[in-house]
């Protein structure tokens, strides 16, 4: 390593050692933007959790003509795999419509008598299909539309289920929507707010940065040692938010799942482990180098 | 080596009244080694002469030239390899509060790119000569205001700079701390460094008997060889 990068990172850990109360100031308002950015990002993940487990209450069916050919039905079936917005298409025989009807009115003679008294198997084959996005079935069912398929489709129930979607649709894109705005104000916000702490910070030592120009310090000598004093605060700011992060998902994971079983904080922490310390390391150094170069410019001009 | 030709300085009145002639067609030159103080009362413009020398200003007219340089045309960027050849002395010291006596002349060092083992053999020189062996590891707000001189002297002088500008160093000292400090400035002009010493005290200007600069209202009255202070 040469003198100059060795002189410049030990005054930079010399400043922030003998200024610690300052620095920590600065570590707690990084500490702020930090969190943030890591609220955020499991918030975004239990919400993913909680749109698709909405989003896979939500079919559309296509019932077949009772005299399809069940080649057809899968060739049918076959063609829509293809089809990228699709995530599973589940055929559904004419019995198995059946037995499932029997199975959901075991109870309820009246409506089992009068199947009996038609006879035959009344249901027709069906598809069960789902989108992988509430927003996909418009576009599956024009394609369900095409010529080709005229023949054999009796009917798509999308024209029934439609207002639900729409509004499944809706709500889930508004919280996705919602959350970014809302989060990219608090962002902003935040960050406005460390970096002016740090450029007070830093404007608490305009006298002797006029001193070390007088004395003949290039810009760069002057200038790297502060940044190299804000990439450790935001490495601090970044290894204390990862442990309150932790600490508060271990704590409010029982909760959580009292509301919904199926978000797990301490998961989703464990299977971003990585993604949450590389978000939060490089969200501390950038603010610790963004600032420390803002809050520095202006007196590097004597 | 240094040359000052026709300086004229004038602040503009921010409030729209009559602008300040802070120095005006001042020129002289300065020789290697030489001693030379510049005289006179507050705001006849000594401070603001040192400041053009250090560029830390610009002149509103004339010229000056480092060793056939002209200052004024060096880039902002690059006026720091002026100033790494000048050494400065201040009246309120300028010494780094969170560095030790130590690191405060270290850091000059540094600045020029000297070598850890230079730094390791020049700093308790330096430190002896400026008689502070015994409080290099102490911070600023632990030393006396002579002390403290002491270092800014010892700041100015340990990366042997072409000449040192001192701007009333001893405006801040009591008449033992006054001494020691103009003993110390005598010793480096001695050892073949020109100073320049700004000042009003009227005692050490006469104890020096050396070449004398007075300003009257930016203006030169006087350049004696062997000057005493007369205003």
């Amino acid at each position: 390593m040469s003198t100059f990068i060795k002189r410049i990172i030990r005054a930079g850990w010399i400043s922030l050692k003998r200024n610690i109360w300052l620095g920590v100031a600065q570590i707690i308002v990084m500490m702020m933007v930090v969190l943030l950015v890591s609220f955020f990002f499991i918030f975004n993940k239990a919400s993913d959790v909680l749109i698709s487990k909405i989003q896979e209450k939500v079919d559309i069916s296509v019932y077949f003509k009772s005299d399809t050919d069940s080649e057809k039905i899968f060739s049918l079936k076959s063609d829509l795999s293809k089809l990228s917005e699709i995530k599973t298409a589940t055929y559904i025989s004419k019995d198995d419509a059946l037995e499932s009807f029997m199975k959901k009115h075991m109870g309820d003679t009246v409506l089992i008598d009068s199947l009996n008294e038609v006879g035959e198997n009344p249901f027709l084959a069906s598809l069960s299909i789902q989108a992988r996005n509430a927003s996909q079935y418009a576009k599956i069912q024009s394609f369900l539309d095409k010529p080709e398929y005229k023949d054999i489709i009796d009917r798509v129930d999308y024209f029934q289920r439609k207002p639900v979607i729409d509004k499944i649709f809706f709500v889930t894109s508004s919280i996705n929507k919602g959350t970014l705005i809302f989060s990219i104000i608090l962002f902003v916000l935040a960050f406005l707010v460390a970096l002016n702490t740090i450029r007070v910070a830093i404007y608490n030592s305009k006298d002797e940065i006029a001193t070390m120009r007088l004395v003949g310090a290039s810009n760069f000598f002057i200038r790297d040692p502060f940044i190299i004093q804000g990439i450790f605060l935001g490495l601090i700011a970044a290894a204390l938010s990862f442990i309150l992060v932790f600490v508060v998902s271990f704590f409010l994971d029982g909760k959580i799942r009292m509301l919904d079983p199926e978000i797990k904080l301490i998961e989703i922490f464990f299977s971003s482990f990585w993604m949450i310390l590389f978000l939060q390391a490089l969200t501390g150094v950038g603010l610790g180098i963004v600032s420390s170069v803002v809050g520095i410019r202006k007196y590097l001009n004597v | 080596m240094l040359s000052i030709s026709n300086i004229t300085k004038i602040y503009p009145s921010k409030s729209g009244g009559s602008p300040t002639i802070a120095l005006e067609d001042v020129t002289f030159k300065v020789e290697k080694p030489e001693f030379v103080s510049i005289v006179g009362k507050s705001g006849s413009g000594k401070t603001t002469l040192l400041r053009l020398i250090l560029a830390e200003e610009q002149p509103t007219n004339g010229r000056i030239f480092f060793e056939n340089q002209d200052i004024q045309k060096i880039k902002k960027s690059q006026i720091y390899k002026l100033r790494r050849r000048i050494g400065t002395v201040f009246q309120d010291y300028k010494l780094f509060q969170t560095k030790t006596a130590y690191e405060n002349i270290a850091y000059v060092m540094q600045v020029v790119g000297a070598q850890d083992k230079e730094i390791k053999r020049d700093l308790p020189e330096i430190l002896s000569i400026v008689g502070l062996e015994d409080k290099a590891n102490n911070f600023p707000n632990e030393l006396s205001g002579g002390e403290k001189q002491r270092v800014a002297i010892a700041r100015a002088l340990v990366h042997r700079p072409d000449f040192i500008l001192a701007d009333e160093p001893t405006g801040n000292l009591d008449p033992y701390n006054t001494f020691e400090v103009m003993k110390i400035l005598i010793k480096i002009y001695e050892l073949g460094t020109s100073v320049i010493l700004a000042s009003h005290d009227k005692e050490i200007i006469n104890f020096l008997k050396k070449r004398v600069i007075t300003l009257e209202n930016g203006k030169i009255i006087r350049d004696d060889q062997k000057g005493r202070f007369i205003l």
